[in-house]
């Protein structure tokens, strides 16, 4: 009986094992915008956030043994959707890519007006200047 | 599916001319303005004549490259969607027309790339109430988000660094929509709002839903600013330059209640939320919260606009308690309440836009006798506190009757006893206002008739126009409250109720 | 911590490297190429737009790389920039704007048989490829445009001033 749980239990996490890997960089992300005090580590952890979730998407559309979904050319007959790995969640992920990146540039650039303000980008530093 | 071009039109036209205002900019300054204006004027045309279509016909639908749902991205009007974009490019169009005077004070030589800026968060707040697509949703809402922490940092004195804190939490946010609709995608493959709701009712049961709708709502209360998550909200709205935060305070805490109530009631049945997960109850209570909350901290304020802040923090527990309480006089208050609020609010944080960026006063002991100089200010400023108090005949109190009838309806004595303590803190909150302005006595040695006229320096016009347009809708609205239930709100709610 | 100030940095180890210099010289061509190879291929390879656009975008990076970040803003001034990224912006809305006028709904690619000698099933293929080119530059110059702001080393005259206006 404990045999067969101990099964369960590691087929579930086996099996799963892209939830497992996204949790755990989701969290480590979200660790880094909470605690670390410098204001460029925040943003590399809403980065690895962010990441993380494209991560996850894009290993929901895979399937075993499927190629990539690009038809060739001469490609008469049906398609067996089967052999094709899914590419709506590629798709949505490329924009959630753009957010990234402009989410990213728009950071940095608030970063440079903080430094210029305070000279210092430490989030301590800056609160007990602004006191 | 409707083949009039205005669907897009309320889209295409401000993004873009958003981008077509920076290239005129370097050719003609002057140029900038009347264009973001006529943008504005075709996108709130297009509004209305859409809400017209609506009122007559019953929902419109508009397809994207024509390819049929749930293969392509529509835009979807139904009343709730209608209205709330009647609300938002009506406000945008007034506030555009108010900033003329405040940029020009502010940084005229960056004028037209704020102005690109306005256009663009104005296309977002636009998209996420027109579309009908989860993932186009998601698309827009970061478009406004973008637009939005760039404008709110371009104030003072703290704006760079209540802007950095508003993105981390906003981005949070976001990142959590996109998982409730990924997994929403992995269990019914489908993204459009509508399938959605045809897919979803046989898989209440599963994890994968529940799941998906606990991201949904913590991400929505984050962009709506509710209770616990509106940590980013007084620093952000308070920092930011007069003619920003009359442009985002009204309007985007009041789309992101729209999304709540999309999620709620079109995606996951009301069945759900009532019997499946208690998720309407728990609403409820932090609602009620969220409404003690910012009254009482309103209280401590002593900054107008932080104030204001605070305010608006309770008006989304205001909103936010019409959509747990589910039942037809509760929603019709959130609804109601969505349209007044804008109104209210819109007008509230123009003047004090008006205020600080004339007068540089920004604390409230500073507004002494303010009413010599500027006398129509100040009664658009009594009204918009009379509306948000709820005194009739000014629209807040029309929906603030509207939910309280929702509460009774449910015997939830403790959320009647919650709706009437605020509206007394609200009343003491802007009584201290209006006596401080008002009932001062003066120190300044009386002069004759003639002086008196000289002494008044009011708003500019462009400023003034604006604000009044906004009182009297307060007014008028309020007036016509019960037309606007009849003819649009009563057909935005589910028919189970 | 703080910063080291670049200015200092910049006249205590100024960069300069043949090599590198000629190696890039070599290759930011061919890079353009493939990037531009990126962007048409979207439909039957892995690419596109977005893809396409941040090849090109890097390969003005690498080229601000090798010589002085300055130097290269001088030649691609913010200015025009700007124009490219409104550019492609218009492309990407013009086409659908076009669609709209010729009578389908928004981005309703077929319509464009219209104006073009083609059959409606082949003007969605072009229609897709038009948007695609109209990505690819925006996105190139939105790539250029972040990195000049955050790499270069003087402080805008302009800037640097508080833009706040309520004091």
């Amino acid at each position: 009986m404990k045999i067969q749980k101990r099964g369960l239990l590691l087929e579930w996490i086996v099996s799963k094992y892209n939830y497992w890997i996204y949790i755990f960089l989701m969290m480590i992300g979200f660790y880094a915008m909470i605690g670390k005090k410098n204001l460029v580590k925040k943003v590399i952890g809403m980065n690895i956030f962010q990441t993380s979730i494209i991560l996850y998407f894009i290993s929901i559309g895979s399937k075993k043994g499927a190629t990539i979904p690009v038809m060739e050319h001469g490609h008469g007959g049906t398609i067996q959707a089967i052999q094709y790995i899914n590419p709506i969640p590629h798709v949505l992920m490329l924009t959630a890519i753009v957010v990234m990146v402009s989410t990213f540039g728009v950071a940095m650039a608030l970063i440079i007006m903080i430094y210029r303000k305070y000279r210092t980008i430490e989030e301590d530093e800056i609160l007990k200047l602004r006191k | 599916m409707t083949t009039s071009p205005y669907p897009i039109l309320i889209i295409v036209v401000p993004l873009m001319t958003s981008f077509l205002i920076p290239l005129v900019g370097w050719w003609r300054k002057n140029f900038c303005y009347p264009l973001m204006i006529a943008a504005l004027s075709i996108s709130t045309f297009s509004s209305v004549a859409i809400l017209r279509v609506v009122i007559e016909q019953g929902t419109l639908h508009y397809y994207l490259g024509n390819w049929d749902p749930p293969w392509g991205i529509e835009y979807v009007f139904d009343h709730l969607n209608a209205f709330v974009a009647v609300i938002v490019s009506v406000v945008s169009l007034l506030i555009g027309i108010a900033s003329k005077s405040m940029v020009e004070k502010g940084f005229s030589q960056k004028a037209p790339y704020f102005y690109c800026l306005f256009l663009l968060q104005v296309t977002g707040l636009l998209g996420i109430v027109v579309t009908g697509d989860a993932f186009n949703l998601y698309v827009f809402l970061e478009i406004a988000s973008l637009a939005g922490y760039t404008l709110i940092a371009i104030g003072e004195d703290g704006a760079p660094f209540a802007s950095f804190n508003y993105m981390l939490y906003g981005t949070v946010g976001a990142c959590f929509y996109l998982l409730g609709v990924g997994y929403l995608y992995i269990v019914t493959g489908s993204l459009n709002m509508a399938d959605l709701a045809r897919l979803l009712p046989s898989l209440y049961h599963s994890k994968v839903v529940l799941i998906a709708f606990a991201f949904f709502i913590v991400g929505v209360a984050i962009k709506m600013a509710l209770f616990p998550l509106h940590v980013w909200l007084p620093d952000a709205y308070t920092y930011a330059p007069s003619a920003v935060s009359s442009l985002v305070a009204p309007l985007t805490t009041k789309v992101g209640a729209y999304v709540a109530i999309r999620i709620m009631y079109t995606i996951f049945a009301p069945s759900f939320i009532k019997e499946v997960v208690p998720a309407a109850t728990i609403l409820s209570w932090v609602a009620a919260s969220a409404i003690l909350f910012g009254c009482i901290l309103a209280l401590a304020q002593t900054d107008l606009k932080r104030m204001l802040a605070y305010v608006l923090i309770a008006e989304v527990g205001y909103i936010a308690l019409g959509i747990g309480l589910a039942n037809k006089n509760a929603l019709t208050g959130a609804i109601l309440h969505i349209q007044n609020d804008a109104l209210m609010m819109g007008s509230l944080f123009l003047v004090a836009g008006v205020l600080a960026s004339k007068k540089a006063f920004r604390k409230i002991y500073q507004f002494k006798n303010i009413h010599k100089k500027m006398p129509i200010t100040m009664a658009i400023f009594v009204v918009s506190a009379l509306s948000v108090i709820g005194i009739p005949p000014t629209c807040g109190f029309f929906s603030k009757w509207y939910l309280l009838l929702g509460a009774i309806d449910e015997h939830q004595w403790f959320f009647v006893v919650v709706l009437l303590a605020s509206s007394l803190i609200h009343a003491i909150l802007f009584f201290r206002v209006i006596e401080i302005v008002y009932f001062s006595p003066s120190e300044e040695p009386k002069q004759d008739a003639g002086a008196v006229v000289k002494g008044i320096d009011e708003a500019p016009l462009s400023a003034l126009i604006p604000m009044i347009l906004l009182a009297l809708g307060i007014l008028l609205l309020g007036v016509l409250s019960g037309k606007i239930i009849s003819v649009i709100i009563q057909f935005a709610i589910p028919k189970s109720f | 911590m703080h910063l080291i100030n670049p200015e200092v940095l910049s006249v205590i180890a100024p960069f300069e490297d043949v090599i590198i210099r000629t190696a890039c010289r070599l290759l930011i061509p061919f890079i353009q190429l493939y990037g531009l190879y990126v962007i048409a291929h979207g439909a039957e390879s892995p690419g596109g737009g977005f893809q396409g656009g941040v090849i090109l975008g890097a390969s003005f990076i690498l080229l601000s790389l090798a010589y002085d970040v300055d130097e290269v803003r001088k030649r691609v001034s913010e200015k025009r920039n700007l124009i490219f990224c409104s550019v492609g912006l218009f492309i990407y809305s013009g086409i659908g704007a076009v669609c709209l006028a010729l009578g389908g709904n928004y981005l309703n690619y077929s319509r464009l048989h219209h104006l073009l000698p083609v059959d409606p099933v082949y003007a969605r293929a072009l229609g897709i490829f038009g948007i695609e080119v109209g990505v690819g530059i925006t996105v190139m110059a939105v790539m250029i445009s972040i990195f000049f702001d955050l790499a270069s080393k003087h402080e805008d005259p302009e800037e640097g001033t508080s833009l706040g206006m309520d004091r």
